[in-house]
């Protein structure tokens, strides 16, 4: 008899099936070729389960559903990429046991990708971090959830009276629901620093830079739904069919509906290549010069929209004046693209509109990733494609909650909603929070003079951006007097975050070896506890997943869905909230920073539950308008999903009294009260809905006027407005103005008068981000007005280094005869530390790295893992898929190199003698000189095999190389962002 | 009476891979065994086309010809499925299969092979509908519970269908007409002996 079901037995492939799929798979692709590799399928198999036995054992069928006993429907949203699918789970006895199609949620109307319909077994969890561990002598030892506690917060009070609070590195995470994000950073404040990251530093902090310093906001400004509109589409820089493949379902359906060009640049012919009506080839790192191509022919064709850009855009003339530079010549010498192509595709996103520009990593992982953003938005701009259906930057977030965890900080360089770190910022989530703006100050460090540095009082030091997460370990290891702060990062706390995803990992394993305390804190073990040697002060916590808990996630369209609980947290892991609560009780503040919330019994102790950490948000969530989206109607959202239009996202009319209007999950900004029913906002920036529909226009955030000419838009507004102009923010002095303030309610006059302090002048500067009361939002939307005004977006973004863009070759550039015309930027300090980049692409000319290394190595994902990928390769419906880390290499490279597909090979790197041991795949999938490796494999580190530093039974069932080992220095000058896209590498047979 | 069958909309599919995760979710098939796998030709070149493969349940299966042991039996809806108690695991589907549908896990030393197992159209076997030997046997039977193979309720881009034949070829139909370009129903002729007409 099979047993067919999961058990401990081991099943490897057959020798027929193994022909049978040689067969079928001809000629080769990335699974045949990983499938016809050898004896790994075996071999893994073995270690995947518990053993190779021989007898088979027949247990009870644990996957089996009882139909006569009651099952119960819970539906979360799945953990994985932003798009926000709906997962709907079977529950019986209090184990999922069945995970069924969500046909009723717009957004994946019932459908998943590979991980998405894999995410039972995460909760099944074989592997999963299963009781607090810490490491004494070198090996892990169980104990429990007090003492961990105890014994990390004792640590960090150690560590802050000998290095100061600025010593601690909170390292946050994509993967925690909205609540958990806020949470956390509202820790980081109460423990007083500004070292608080997550994910968004490594996959679209240049977007949210280049984006927000562009037109207001850094956030996609349209949906995935919305694409199904668009008539010209370009991707560039992501890999969608990959990274977010439900979002294919709208984009192939809009294709075919709309007959529309959908058009992917990119240096590898991706799988959305593959679906693609053009697919452009070019150089990796080149992307500003491919848009000043394409602006070339749009400027040279007078293709642009003349009338938005008078209208809506100031300083479209500067880029103008620049393209001038890139004539077609100079563009194909840099990027490689010929100027016909450039025309041709330049011409269809002009013309055949609407057009949206898609970008991900591609992108944003470059030393000059913000003004590859800040491209891509004048690209847009130029052509009129922002603030409509179908067109609009449409920039796809990385991680389920990525989104979201962006929005509540967990940034070196933000409080909550985008505040920043000014005095203004901390005084008004003083208030909402209900403890004394001097508490902060008192808990933040007092920075001596150093290193040629003047001193800092905390009042200071809490307005200065922290460290980046791509960083830390430079903070770790780097001489005390070059470090903006106190000390050294002595200790990390690392919540839901892989250590194999930036470049350097030879200096991460240094920087980990030499903390005071690491503390790891998810359901898995991470990289961050198996790379390292060290032997003490290390701590597993073992964290739930979110399907183990419940709250609000905001996916890419800054829809925000409630997921509810599925099941009660396994073995002995506990949620984010209950960890944190844990944490600050131990350290002293959980009674002022938990007041607000309602407390509950949770597994192990006191937690607060999500609903009123929202609350909380909403009451203080104006800048974003993350005011609105209330529990209460969350709920009512994902409750009645099938009453939500497929493309405008809006509830029909025939839909329940309480979502009728409204967009699906609120899109932020959700203006006003809960109680004003303002819908979300679909589309940002839409002029042709009134902003109480969910209109709104470009935010002026730079000052009034620039260079004598306004920066106020003029003659467009959005429909309906009472001024029929451009106009600033609101505040309470412009609401006196206009005569508007009669409108206010007394209530809503009382808070405004509290935040003023009484005082007429402080009064009138109350403005809409800053009103508890949301008065001034309320009345703004009444006369048809957006609370934050109505301005032009900035094609010149004068604050920020290149102020016009300018194509710069990356550090490791195998175009030694650019370098000297298309320098990187010079030297500097930024977050606290040295950024070198010019002068390592100086050295690097001098010694010839481009001919030890010639060929390009970028990196990027593949559907079945996810980010550092231990959760997707310790799951086995995924990880039998893609057991081996590869690189793909061109045939021409690979047959100069004596390298066969299939071969193991030595890839080694520029830095440090890195070299990484993996597989070779020939592909024409990359151009010649060209080489990729996807960047969720660890767990060997330079041919060693570290499977046995995880603790035993939760090593991942795949581990391998990690591109991160090759790829080398190089930071965005505004975010940090690495360089994870270019670096010079060579490849040999091994 | 129905005839339910698979269509794959080559167009449509990204080898994201969900049909093959959504059934070893759905019938927990132990590690090595792949009812559904997709297949992908032309990697990596202009043309890449991925297709999602699994048995397609032929209107004259060819596996059912060769079966030394006669275990394989076509269902009322049209469903070709065998009886595992029957099998000897002999592999002689597997040859005769087009589509490389026949799994069969490893159960001993020197290769020798196990009871055949394949994709069921999730409508399990011989044994009671829904109970527990059915389970453990041949997986979960949607079909008894109403519901359609849970690979294609859960495809990304909704491009594998599964249903009526009549049913999911007007589907098709209709896409191609909104397309204005031809057909990449992959494997339906092979299956059917039908071309799906626009």
């Amino acid at each position: 008899m099979l047993v067919k079901r999961r058990n401990g037995d081991t099943a490897s492939t057959g020798r027929l099936s193994q022909m049978a799929a040689a067969v079928s798979a001809r000629p080769l692709d990335r699974r045949s070729f990983l499938r016809a590799s050898g004896l790994t399928v075996g071999g893994l198999a073995a270690l995947g389960t518990l053993g190779a036995g021989m007898t088979r054992r027949v247990e009870a069928a644990e996957g089996f559903t009882d139909m006569s006993q009651p099952i119960e429907i819970r539906t979360n949203i799945c953990t994985h990429c932003s798009v926000g699918c709906t997962v709907k789970a079977e529950v019986q006895n209090g184990v999922w046991v069945g995970q069924e199609p969500a046909y009723k949620s717009p957004i994946n109307r019932g459908t998943h990708c590979a991980k998405g319909a894999s995410v039972r077994e995460l909760v099944h969890g074989d592997r999963r971090i299963k009781y607090p561990m810490k490491k004494v002598g070198g090996e892990w030892q169980r104990i429990s959830w007090d003492q961990a506690l105890t014994e990390i917060s004792e640590k960090m009070t150690e560590i802050r009276g000998r290095s100061g609070a600025d010593s601690v590195y909170l390292l946050g995470s994509a993967k925690f629901s909205n609540e958990g994000a806020y949470l956390f950073r509202k820790f980081a404040a109460f423990w007083g620093t500004n070292n608080v990251d997550h994910q968004a530093r490594i996959c679209h902090s240049t977007t949210v830079a280049g984006v927000a310093n562009t037109w207001g906001y850094g956030a996609m400004t349209n949906s995935y739904n919305d694409i199904r509109n668009s008539k010209t589409i370009i991707f560039m820089g992501s890999n969608a069919a990959e990274a977010h493949p439900v979002s294919l379902q709208h984009i192939l359906e809009g294709k075919e509906t709309q007959r529309a060009n959908v058009m992917v640049f990119d240096p590898r012919f991706t799988r959305t290549a593959a679906h693609a009506t053009e697919y452009v080839r070019f150089r990796p790192g080149t992307d500003i010069a491919v848009i000043y191509g394409m602006l070339w022919h749009i400027f040279e064709n007078g293709w642009e929209d003349r009338e938005y850009i008078a209208s809506r855009v100031w300083g479209m003339d500067q880029i103008r004046e620049e393209t001038r530079a890139y004539p077609p010549e100079v563009v194909e010498r840099i990027t490689g693209i010929d100027g016909e192509t450039l025309r041709r595709t330049a011409e269809k996103f002009a013309k055949e509109r609407p057009s949206t520009f898609i970008w991900c990593m591609g992108g944003t992982q470059h030393t000059v990733g913000t003004a590859n953003v800040r491209m891509y938005n004048n690209l847009l701009l130029a052509t009129g494609n922002v603030g409509g259906e179908g067109n609009g930057a449409n920039i796809f977030r990385g991680h389920c909650n990525v989104q979201g965890a962006t929005d509540f900080g967990l940034d070196v360089g933000n409080l909550p909603c985008y505040y920043g770190l000014g005095a203004g910022a901390w005084k008004h989530w003083s208030r909402v929070w209900e403890v004394p703006y001097e508490y902060f100050v008192s808990r933040f460090d007092a920075v001596p003079a150093k290193g040629g540095r003047d001193a800092r009082t905390p009042e200071q030091n809490m307005e200065v951006a922290g460290i980046t997460s791509t960083r830390w370990f430079d903070a770790v290891t780097i001489d005390a007097e070059d470090i903006d702060q106190v000390d050294n990062i002595k200790a990390m706390l690392v919540f839901g975050h892989g250590g194999n995803t930036v470049p350097r990992m030879q200096d991460a394993q240094r920087g980990m070896d030499a903390l005071d305390l690491l503390v790891v804190a998810d359901p898995h073990p991470t990289t961050f506890a198996a790379l390292h040697s060290r032997t003490d002060n290390t701590y597993l916590l073992p964290i739930c997943t979110q399907f183990e808990c419940s709250g609000s996630r905001t996916a890419s369209n800054r829809s925000v869905q409630w997921g509810e609980k599925v099941v009660d947290p396994i073995f002995e892991s506990d949620n984010d909230y209950a960890v944190i609560y844990g944490l600050a009780q131990r350290l002293g503040f959980a009674d002022e920073m938990f007041k607000n919330y309602e407390m509950v019994q949770g597994k192990f102790g006191m937690e607060p539950t999500p609903e009123s950490v929202l609350r909380e948000i909403n009451r203080g969530g104006w800048s974003t308008g993350y005011t609105g989206q209330s529990p209460e109607r969350l709920k009512a959202h994902m409750a009645n999903q099938e009453h939500f239009d497929l493309i405008t996202l809006r509830a029909l009319p025939d839909a329940p009294e309480e979502i009728r209007g409204d967009f699906y999950g609120l899109p932020w900004p959700c203006w006003g009260t809960p109680e004003l029913r303002h819908p979300g906002t679909h589309i940002l920036y839409n002029t042709n809905l009134p902003p109480m529909e969910g209109g709104g226009a470009f935010r002026p955030r730079f000052g009034l006027d620039r260079d004598g000419e306004t920066l106020l838009a003029e003659g467009s507004w959005p429909a309906g407005s009472e001024i029929e102009d451009g106009y600033p923010q609101f505040t309470y002095g412009v609401l006196q103005e206009l005569g508007w303030d009669a409108d206010l309610t007394p209530q809503e006059l009382a808070t405004i008068r509290r935040i003023g302090n009484n005082d007429p002048e402080a009064m009138a500067a109350v403005s809409w981000s800053l009103d508890l009361s949301g008065g001034i939002q309320r009345v703004a939307l009444m006369h048809g007005c957006v609370p934050f005004g109505n301005g032009k977006a900035r094609a010149v973004a004068w604050n920020l280094p290149d102020p016009i863009p300018v194509h710069r070759e990356p550090i490791y550039s195998p175009r030694t005869d650019l370098v000297a015309e298309y320098p990187t930027r010079e030297d500097g300090r930024q977050q606290r530390m040295p950024n070198i980049g010019l002068t390592l692409q100086t050295a690097n000319l001098e010694n010839r790295v481009a001919e030890q290394f010639p060929i390009i190595l970028t990196s990027g994902r593949l559907v079945e893992y996810e980010g550092g990928g231990e959760e997707t390769r310790s799951n086995p419906w995924l990880a039998e898929l893609q057991q081996d880390m590869f690189v793909e290499i061109n045939p021409a490279d690979a047959s100069s190199r004596g390298i066969v597909d299939g071969g193991w090979v030595w890839v080694t790197g520029p830095e440090g003698g890195s070299r990484a041991r993996v597989k070779a795949l020939v592909t024409e999938r990359v151009g010649q000189g060209v080489a990729f490796m996807p960047f969720h494999f660890a767990g060997w580190f330079q041919g060693e095999d570290q499977r046995g530093n995880y603790p035993e039974g939760t090593d991942p069932i795949v581990l391998g190389e990690s591109v991160n080992v090759i790829t080398t220095y190089g930071y965005d000058p505004v975010t940090g962002m690495h360089e994870g896209k270019v670096t010079l590498c060579q490849i040999a047979a091994a | 009476m129905a005839r339910l069958k698979f269509l794959c909309d080559a167009d449509r599919c990204i080898e994201c891979n969900a049909c093959v995760t959504a059934c070893k979710n759905e019938h927990e098939v132990p590690w090595g065994i792949n009812r559904r796998r997709v297949v992908t030709i032309n990697d990596g070149l202009p043309g890449e086309r991925s297709v999602s493969m699994a048995c397609m349940h032929c209107t004259d299966a060819p596996c059912a010809s060769v079966c030394p042991v006669d275990c394989f039996y076509t269902t009322d809806d049209a469903v070709v499925l065998h009886n595992k108690d029957t099998c000897i695991g002999c592999g002689y589907c597997s040859y005769a299969c087009p589509f490389g549908a026949p799994q069969y896990p490893q159960t001993a030393n020197f290769g020798t092979r196990g009871k055949m197992d394949k994709c069921t159209y999730c409508s399990g076997g011989p044994e009671p509908d829904m109970s527990e030997v059915e389970y453990i046997k041949y997986g979960s039977n949607r079909l008894a519970e109403g519901k359609l193979p849970l690979c294609a309720e859960m495809c990304s881009t909704k491009s594998l269908l599964a249903g009526d034949g009549d049913i999911i070829a007007e589907i098709y139909r209709e896409r191609v007409v909104t397309r204005g370009y031809g057909s990449g129903a992959w494997g339906w002729r092979t299956a059917y002996g039908e071309t799906v007409t626009v």
